[in-house]
Parts: C-alpha cells; structure tokens; sequence
C-alpha cells in the first residue's frame, strides 16, 4: 500500500504489526452469512414474487392447458429455468443495494475478502435459484407434466446450476447501475431474454431470422440443455458453448466492475 | 459461529484493549498527509500524532478535510502524498486485525435484518470477535436485538454501528460524526456509551462539528479548517489561543479619537454610543473606561471556544498555524 512508505519510523517498531500476520478466517465459505443472506433475501416479498409465484402463474396459464403430458413437462421446464435465471440474477443485483446503504463500505471495515464474498454470493444464488425449480417441478408433477425419470432429475439440475450464469449478470449490473433502477431494468432484461432463449415460446415458432439470433442469446443454452433429457431436440454442443461463453462474459464483467468499484469509495 | 454463540463469561466481558508493544508505537501517526480530488484539495498537510489511550476530537467546519482524513486512517481511501500508520501498520493491515474500526456517520446497514443478526453477520467476518450478547449490552441495544434495522431510531441505529466497531475490540475506534441527526437525548445516551468504553484505555478518534462535544469528551481537541490543522491541545488551549475579552460601555457623545490613549487594545468598535473593545487585558481597558471617561454600564465578557474556533478556523488563508 501506498499508504505507508518503508521511511515510516513507526514501521520498524513491532513485526507483531505485521499485516501478513493477520488472523482472518482462512475458508470462503462463511456459513453464517450465507444463511443470513438466504434469509435476507426470503424476508423480500418482491423478490419472492418475480422469482417463484410468476413462475407458476405462467405454468398455470400456459403450461397445464398442453393436450399431452410430455409439453406440460416442456413448458415447466422452460419456466423453472426462467424462475431460476431470475433468482440467481436478483440476488447477483442484491449488490446494488448493498453498495447504495454503504453496506459495502462497511464491509471494507472488516477483514473479509473478495473471495469470501463473491463465494458466498454464489452460494446464495445457488440456494435461491433453487427454490423456483423445485416448486415448478411439484406444481408440474401434481398438475400431470409427464416425463422420463432421467429428464426429471437432470433436466431439473441443469436448470438450476445452468442458471447460475445470471448471478453473474446480476453481480455485474449491481456494480454498474444505483439500486433504484437495477432490478427494474433487470426485470425487464429477464424478459426480453427469456422470450429470446425460447423459454416462454418454443423457437421453432419465431420467423427463421429470430431463430439464429436466439441461438447467441444468454437464456437459449441453459434453456436447450435443461430440456434435450425430454426433447432430443437441439445441440447440447451448442448449448454448452453458449452457457460457458456467457458465464464467461459475465464473470469477468461482474470482476471488472467489481474492481473498479472498490478502487474508489 | 462460536465465537459469537459463546456464552459470555465475567472473563470475556473484560475487554482488554493490548497494549502498544514496548509503548512507543503511536496508535496514530500522520506525517504530511494530503488528499486532493481532481482540483479541490481536500487535505492540505496534516500532521498528527495520536498516543494510545487518548481521547482525540477531530473538530473543524463542514468541509475541513475530517471525512476525507478519516477516510484514509481507515485504508478506505489513499493519500495523495504522506505517510499514515496506525499501530504502526498500513491501515488496511490495522482493520484486517481488528486494531481499529469505526462508527460511520450514516449508511452501512442491511434494513431486512434484525440487530442481532447484522451483530451476528459482522462477527462471522472477524477471527476472534467478542460475543454478541456483549457488545449488544455494551452498546445499550440488548432489548432492540430482535428489531428489523428499518425500524430502528436513527439513535439506536448509531448504537448499533457501535456494537458492530465494539466486536473486534479493538485499540482504536474511529467515529465520524457520529452524533448527526440524532436528539439530544440519543446524543448524551451514545456519548454515555463511548465515553464508558473510553474510560476502559480504548483510543478514541472522533471527529465533530459539535463544539460542545468536543469540550465534553475529549481529551485534546485538534482543529482543522482547509485541510490544515490549526489548532491542537486541549480544550483549554484552544480556548487560549483566542484569549481576550470583550469589554462594552456606554460611553455618551464618544468620538474614536476620545479612546486614544486606551491600553492593551486589540480592536476598537463604536456604535453610536456604544462601544466595544477586544483587549486581553480587559481590566486594565475597564479601569482606564471607568477612571478616565464618564463609561457606565460596563459588561465584560469572555469569549470561549466557540469564539476560537470561529477565529481560528476563518482565517485559514494565512499559513500561521498557532500551536
């Protein structure tokens, strides 16, 4: 650090003061703020609301209305992702309030590192992205969504470790933008994205020049990807290229802003 | 995490504050500090020594560099030229030992959690923490610790600041402002606070535009104006370097050139047939009032810290810096 030049005659005196002797906890993994975290984002009815009611107000409307069981199961599907994507993304943005209470400085008033906290970040994105699946999943399976056993499980664990792309964007858009209008616009964003990864109208329903463009957007791969265990429909090469691709776009989008963030106050 | 689930014991509410090693190391020591945003130059050289155990008000007008200052005591912000340590150590490598920490003047608080938990929350981010049935007592918030933050009075928000800066224990607790806002009831429940902890050794900074807050709590008083510190000492002191008193009468029919041969004038005003006079020794302008001319209804009065600091804090312009 700049801060303190080695001619500092107060330097010499202890090599107790020694900062790289610093007793800070050594695991990324702090369990109490993961859960205080997770329990901060339940105690958000706005939150609740976008991430698992709509969800299954979609499934309700457009889902359990499929002549055959295999489109219901398509349809929650496609929708437990796009509950995911939103869960994963609004807690990423949960930033943007934290840096607009100051919460942030605060926390550079204590020991925990970048780490600690993009760790348990991540974790909490994990944990509430998996509420929209697993209750998409229940409301399709009582509301007679039909499919292999297989697309069960991995078409439901994709969906939502595939989701976890977007806390990444949400990370990167809470640093980039105040509070007021991130998740406003976000919850715009998830919409467009949606429609165009195909989780809200299958592709083949688009005009051909849509369907191309589709393919590059955000939402398409984890959406391909969390179906083709029901479908068979689509390149899982693909998918897994566009879900690495932005997961790594977003990443070092959310490290970037991250850092210029905590380079000024 | 245990440490904060742990029970409190009469051992662990003893907060002992260590000692500097071998006493030397200043718990404080700022040389030639400045900090500058683009043009504006918001600290202008400081120079501060702060030894452990003291009591330091940070006092100075709205806009003298105290925020930015602290700010960099704090590692939150670099200076633009000077050396800073604390305990000896860079500030970051200080908070990241739990050697300071800092009641801020607003913000840093989540509104969906409760008092406990933020507590809880923030000691989950130290090593060794004290346990957060103790700092909750200590702050005075034990019966809040269920209540939503967003509920909290902005008073007992400030205490909860506090019970957060008391978790590591730390040598010194940095406060700014950390009374804005708040009735004057919550004012003298949270110096009551800071001012028992204190007495325990802790180092205490706190930076004020509160007059009366700085002569009731601290120990030494150093005030800062454009970026400088222009005064350092204790109350008394700063009082003294704008000694002098005022003295006025009523002085009929008066011409300045009837007041000539009055002593150890500072500054002479005349209003009509008032007149008012800046002397240090206002006795010898009172006798000589009272004795040479026909002056009656004669009121001397002193000026006190406020009047220093105004004096003292206005005429920044001149590089003097009384000391």
């Amino acid at each position: 650090m700049s801060t303190l030049t080695p001619t500092t005659s107060a330097t010499a005196a202890t090599a107790a003061a020694d900062p790289a002797a610093v007793d800070v906890p050594r695991s990324p993994l702090n369990t109490t703020y993961l859960r205080l975290d997770v329990r901060r984002v339940l105690r958000n009815r706005r939150t609740l609301v976008s991430t698992i009611v709509m969800p299954v107000v979609f499934y309700v409307i457009f889902g359990v209305g499929q002549e055959d069981a295999a489109s219901r199961a398509y349809v929650m599907i496609s929708l437990g992702v796009y509950g995911a994507m939103v869960a994963a993304t609004s807690v990423g943005a949960s930033v943007a309030v934290e840096r607009a209470s100051g919460w942030s400085r605060q926390l550079r008033l204590t020991p925990l590192r970048p780490a600690t906290y993009v760790v348990t970040k991540v974790l909490a994105a994990a944990t509430i992205a998996l509420l929209p699946v697993a209750v998409e999943f229940v409301v399709g399976a009582v509301s007679g969504a039909r499919m292999p056993a297989r697309a069960w499980v991995v078409g439901g664990v994709v969906a939502w470790l595939g989701s976890l792309v977007f806390a990444a964007l949400g990370l990167a858009v809470g640093y980039l933008l105040p509070s007021e209008n991130a998740m406003q616009i976000l919850g715009a964003a998830m919409s467009v994205l949606a429609m165009l990864g195909g989780l809200f109208v299958p592709l083949f329903l688009f005009p051909h020049l849509m369907q191309r463009i589709a393919q590059f957007t955000p939402a398409y791969g984890v959406g391909v990807l969390a179906r083709y265990p029901l479908t068979h429909d689509g390149s899982v090469l693909g998918g897994v290229v566009n879900v690495v691709a932005w997961a790594a776009v977003f990443s070092v989008g959310a490290a970037l802003l991250f850092r210029r963030d905590t380079a000024r106050v | 995490m245990d440490t904060t689930t742990a029970a409190p014991t009469a051992g662990r509410l003893r907060t002992a504050v260590p000692a500097a090693p071998a006493g030397t190391v200043p718990a404080l020591h700022l040389a030639g500090i400045t900090k500058h945003f683009g043009a504006v130059q918001a600290v202008d050289g400081i120079d501060l020594v702060v030894q452990p155990g003291e009591v330091v008000a940070f006092l100075g007008p709205n806009g003298a560099g105290k925020t930015t200052t602290i700010d960099m005591v704090l590692g939150l912000s670099e200076p633009s030229s000077g050396e800073l340590s604390v305990y000896g150590t860079t500030p970051r490598g200080a908070v990241a030992n739990g050697w300071v920490s800092a009641v801020m003047q607003s913000g840093g608080l989540l509104k969906d959690l409760s008092v406990a938990e933020t507590v809880e929350l923030t000691a989950s981010l130290f090593a060794r923490t004290q346990p957060v049935d103790v700092v909750l007592r200590r702050a005075g918030i034990a019966d809040i610790a269920g209540r939503r933050v967003g509920g909290c009075s902005g008073g007992q928000q400030q205490r909860l600041r506090f019970a957060m800066a008391l978790l590591p224990d730390p040598r010194l607790l940095v406060l700014d402002e950390p009374t804005t806002g708040m009735d004057v009831e919550g004012r003298r429940a949270f110096w009551a606070a800071i001012r028992d902890d204190a007495r325990r050794g802790r180092t205490v900074l706190f930076a004020t535009h509160y007059l009366e807050e700085a002569d009731a709590y601290a120990d030494r008083i150093v005030l800062v104006a454009g970026g400088r510190v222009v005064a350092d000492g204790t109350a008394a002191e700063v009082k003294a370097l704008s000694t002098g008193r005022t003295v006025r009468a009523t002085l009929p029919g008066v011409r300045l050139g009837d007041l000539a041969g009055m002593p150890g004038v500072d500054e002479l005003d005349v209003h009509g047939d008032t007149v008012l006079v800046q002397a240090n020794d206002s006795d010898a302008v009172a006798r000589w009032l009272l004795t040479q001319t026909a002056a009656h209804d004669l009121e001397v009065t002193s000026r006190g810290l406020e009047d220093a600091f105004i004096s003292l804090t206005s005429t920044t312009s001149t590089d003097e810096v009384p000391r």
